[in-house]
This record gives C-alpha cells, structure tokens and sequence, in this order.
C-alpha cells in the first residue's frame, strides 16, 4: 500500500534526476533570496551554476541550529512574510528558539508526507486515528493531523496528557491507531492495566507511529505486547519539515526517508567528510522543494547510518537506521531536550568559575529521572547547613528556569566525579531504550 | 580571642569522616574538639586542632573542600545554669548564633563550648563586658 506510489516507487536513476534538479532550485533560490546561504556560497567561492551534478552537493556549506539562532527568528525564510501562513518553534532550551515557516506549499508538501508515512506505517482512510502528539508550537500535532486528514482518516485531535480520558476516548470511540512519543505510549499501556482495560479485549487499536524521541527494538517488542499492535518508528525535525521526513514499513528495517523531497548525507561529524555508503556518522539533510525555510546541508546532530539495499515493500526510497545516538551531547529527557552546557551556564551564574558537574538520568518506571551532582568547591562551599540547602534549592529553581524540567540537586566532594583525561564525563545515562 | 575552626565538606557515605581523621592522623595533628552537621545527602565536619593551618593544608592538599572559620571558645562552670548564663547574656545583646558544641573533656575544671556567631568581633566584646571568659587561640589549641 502506497499513498502516492508514482514518488513512492520512482526508479533509483529516475528519482535521482528529479532530486539533481530540485536541488538546482533549491541552490539558486536560497543564493538569492537568503543572505546567510548567499554569503556562505560566496565565501567558499561557489556559485548556484557550479551545481551540476549531486557529487556537488560535498561543495555547499553545512547549514547548523546556531545559524538558525543567529538569524533569529525570520532570518534564515527564503519568502516575505505575506506568503508565510504557519509558524512553528521549538522549545528553545539552549538559548533563542528555533523558528520555522510554512507557506501554503509547504503545508501541502507536509500534509502529503505525513499521507505518505501513515500509509507507510499502516493506517488507511477507514480508519480512527487518536492523534497524543502536543499541538501547539511542537510540530508533531498538527503535522500527523493534517496528514492524517489528508489521507482521509478520521482524526481524533486528543493532543497529549488527561491520559485516562484519552484511554476512554480510545474504547468508546474505537480508536484503531495511535500516534504519539514511544515513552507515552508504553504510560498508557500502563494506565490501562490500572483502569482494568484489556487491549485485546476492550480496544480495536491496530497500529500505532511513535516517534520524537529515541527507543529502542526492546521498547517496540513491549510496546506491541502490551498494546497489541504493531508498532513503526517515524522521524523528523522541525527545521526539516517536523514529522514525515522519514518512516518505517511494514519491514520495520530501517525508515525510508521522501527522497524525492530531501537529501539525507552521511558525515564525520568530527571532519565534515562526506562518509561511504553504509558508514555511520552523522545525518545531514538538504531540502529540495520547501519554500518558506530551505535547508542547505542541515545537520541534525543524529548518528545513523544509511541501507541503500532494496526494500522488499517496494518503495525506492532510501533507508536510514533508528537513530543511536547524537553527534552532540544532547539528551532528550521527559521529551525535553538538554545539553549539559545549560547545567553549566547554571553553575556559572551561581558562582563557579570551572564548575563540574554530571547529570545522571534515569528511568523510573516509565519515567525519565534527573540528578545532577555538583562538586563544593571553595567558592560554593559554606559551614552551615542552611546556607548550602539554600545553595541547593538556588540550582534546583535556576535548572528548572533555564531547562524546563525539574532535576535532584546533589552535592557531592570534589574529586568525585569521574575523569576522562582530565575531562569530567558529564553524563550518565542508564535509561534504556 | 577568635580560634580557628577548620570545616569540611562530606558526602554522607561511609568511610568518608575516616579519611579525614587518619590524614589528620598521618600529619600528627589533635583534634581538640568537633561537630557534624548533616543532612540527608552531605555532611559539614567542624574541627578543633591543635595545629588549625596545618590540618586546612593537609586536608586541602587531599582534594576535600575546605575553609577555614573562626569561633568563640568560652570557659563557663560546669555546673547547671552555666551555659544558661553565657547564652541570655547573647540574646541580651542581641548576638545570634549560628551554631555551638561542646568542647570534649578538658584539663580544666571549666566546661567548654564553641559558639559560631554572626558578628564574632561584637560576641567577644560583650562576654568580656559581662566578665565570661573567653579563651584565646592559643589556650584552646594547647588544651
């Protein structure tokens, strides 16, 4: 089953001229109408002719989420605002917010996409879709919901939380697939067993296309025991397009990602270079028919890989592997995302001129945890009890401010956190996946 | 008049309060008195010693997180009402204390307790005024 089998199926040679001219588009519109990519062009002394083949993608520059920041917010749009109609931003953890525009082509493109990856993951027009994606700024809501009018489903738009009220809506309504965050998913499976309610008994839940946070094949295999479906991977990111860049079929061997819409590349994060077929590293994808915000080269930070092997569902499209890990040191937690250098820029304001520090997370029950341990030095360090619980309470309300989620503060000894060649570890993540 | 208290940072596990004594220990040095103030994740260790700079050197040189503060050692009977006297003369003049303990045994007859106050300086001025007595450094040191 295919939404739009033409795309879908398109021959390798074939797609790969639809992608070569797409990208020729997409080169010499952003030269033009975006300083930041017109500059960057200029100054590695490239113009949009030297384009002309997809080996010539290697000579275009990275584009990155500080660019984004550093044309904050409308900088980076490739079209005046009168033709932009939706504006979505991401939590903006570690300093200015991501922003990102659509026009009404670019919804369509997105709409269509998201068609595409319902298709992929099982869902058809016939059936009940109970959409536990946040709506609102976050792109997972309204991007499942308009693909999934667009395949003509029936959208339950629930959003996330009340999750008793969502398992009623979910017997009572006949919900027959589920979209949401793994880690919600495998709550509600919870819930349910609490509220007495029996999966296979009491709901005609079929499938469900879980995404925005890393998991893993351990969490799919519970995930479909306790909720009796079957279960895909869907990925995507905001400044890509939000959900619909790539998704798993019925193989669930890899996400094909809509090649005909973007470039996906692997590269050593450390160097740049491109890497061969097959080789892990980081993901970078190029935009070749969004209008509002173009991407040159965005690089998502995620390490994969890339399957180039046919699949034997049908579609051409390349695959890349579940998502193992950043090029950076983001974490997501509780689906927010953190990067130790927010714990830091914390400890620093409270005094500390080379704090050390290590965040520990956890999982408890289905719940990610936070600790962070910091070492008393001299300038943090006070004789009286009362002064370092105030110290602690201090860090406890600023990590809540500047990361979103709420963390156990710990003092620790000097010299307790552990050392790499002179560098604390600063994470330890026992979550598994 | 002031002494030298030496704090030190602990985290409540075990074998933490050892480590510091058997440095102490290694570098010759007499703990004349002290106190912990703990909580559920840390602990503050606060030392007499009979060698104030040398134990914060040691023990800084040991990695832990050490300062070095001064108190109030005051000599009162030791009888009932000895401590009662030295602190309604405090709250007479106002002095707030942060924290106190007792002194472990003594070569005196008097009993000794060690007062951590906010304005050391004003403390000591008003227990001479009232004619408690006051110990110095030295005298506490050598006990």
């Amino acid at each position: 089953m295919y939404w739009n089998e033409k795309y879908e199926t398109m021959p390798r040679e074939e797609l790969k001229k639809l992608q070569l001219e797409r990208l020729k588009q997409t080169v010499e519109r952003t030269y033009h109408n975006v300083e930041h990519y017109r500059k960057a062009m200029q100054e590695r002394g490239i113009e949009p002719s030297d384009i002309k083949t997809l080996d010539d993608l290697k000579k275009l520059p990275f584009t990155t989420k500080q660019d984004l920041r550093d044309n904050y917010p409308y900088g980076m749009f490739a079209v005046p605002m009168s033709e932009i109609v939706r504006i979505h931003s991401s939590s903006g953890t570690t300093g200015k917010p991501t922003v990102v525009g659509y026009t009404r082509n670019d919804l369509n493109t997105w709409a269509e996409l998201m068609a595409r990856a319902l298709v992929c993951g099982g869902a058809g027009r016939e059936d009940v879709i109970q959409n536990s994606y946040g709506y609102g700024l976050f792109t997972g809501g309204l991007g499942v919901h308009y693909g999934a009018e667009r395949l003509g489903a029936s959208v339950i738009p629930t959003s996330g939380g009340n999750t008793k009220r969502q398992i009623m809506i979910m017997k009572d309504y006949g919900t027959t697939v589920l979209t949401c965050t793994p880690s919600y998913a495998l709550y509600m499976a919870e819930v349910m067993q609490e509220m007495g309610i029996d999966p296979k008994k009491d709901l005609k839940l079929k499938h469900g296309i879980f995404g925005a946070e890393p998991w893993s094949e351990n969490m799919r295999r519970e995930i479909e025991t306790k909720l009796n479906i079957s279960a895909v991977d869907i990925y995507g990111l905001s400044e890509i397009i939000g959900p619909g860049v790539a998704i798993e079929c019925k193989e669930k061997r890899g996400l094909h990602i809509f090649e005909d819409h973007f470039i996906p590349e692997i590269i050593d994060p450390e160097t740049g270079e491109t890497l061969p077929m097959g080789e892990e590293g980081e993901l970078v994808f190029t935009s070749l028919t969004k209008e509002a915000l173009p991407m040159i080269r965005y690089r998502t930070r995620d390490i994969t890989r890339l399957i180039e092997e046919p699949c034997s569902c049908g579609r051409t499209h390349i695959r890349m592997e579940r998502v193992n890990g950043r090029s950076d040191d983001m974490l997501i937690i509780r689906g927010v995302n953190v990067f130790p250098s927010q714990v830091e820029s914390v400890l620093l304001e409270i005094g500390e001129t080379e704090p050390h520090y290590q965040l520990i997370v956890d999982r408890v029950g289905t719940l990610d945890t936070l600790e962070i341990q910091v070492e008393v030095s001299d300038a943090l360090f006070s004789d009286e009890v009362r002064r370092l619980e105030q110290l602690e309470d201090k860090i406890k309300k600023e990590i809540e401010t500047t990361l979103g989620i709420s963390a156990k503060i710990t003092l620790v000894e000097p010299k307790t956190i552990q050392r790499s060649e002179g560098k604390a570890k600063r994470v330890i993540d026992r979550r598994k996946f | 008049m002031k002494i030298k208290q030496i704090s030190v940072f602990l985290e409540n596990k075990s074998g933490r309060l050892a480590a510091v004594t058997k440095l102490l220990a290694a570098g010759n040095i007499n703990i004349r008195a002290l106190s912990i103030a703990d909580t559920s994740d840390f602990g503050i260790l606060r030392l007499i010693v009979n060698q104030p700079d040398k134990a914060y050197r040691v023990l800084k040189d040991a990695g832990f997180t050490v300062t070095m503060t001064e108190v109030i050692g005051v000599a009162m009977s030791d009888e009932p009402g000895g401590l009662a006297g030295v602190l309604e003369i405090l709250e007479e003049r106002g002095v707030n204390i942060e924290y106190l303990y007792a002194f472990v045994g003594s070569a005196c007859d008097d009993a000794l307790v060690m007062f951590r106050v906010e304005n050391i300086d004003d403390a000591i001025e008003v227990l001479k005024a009232e004619g408690v007595k006051v110990l110095t450094g030295e005298e506490v040191y050598s006990l």
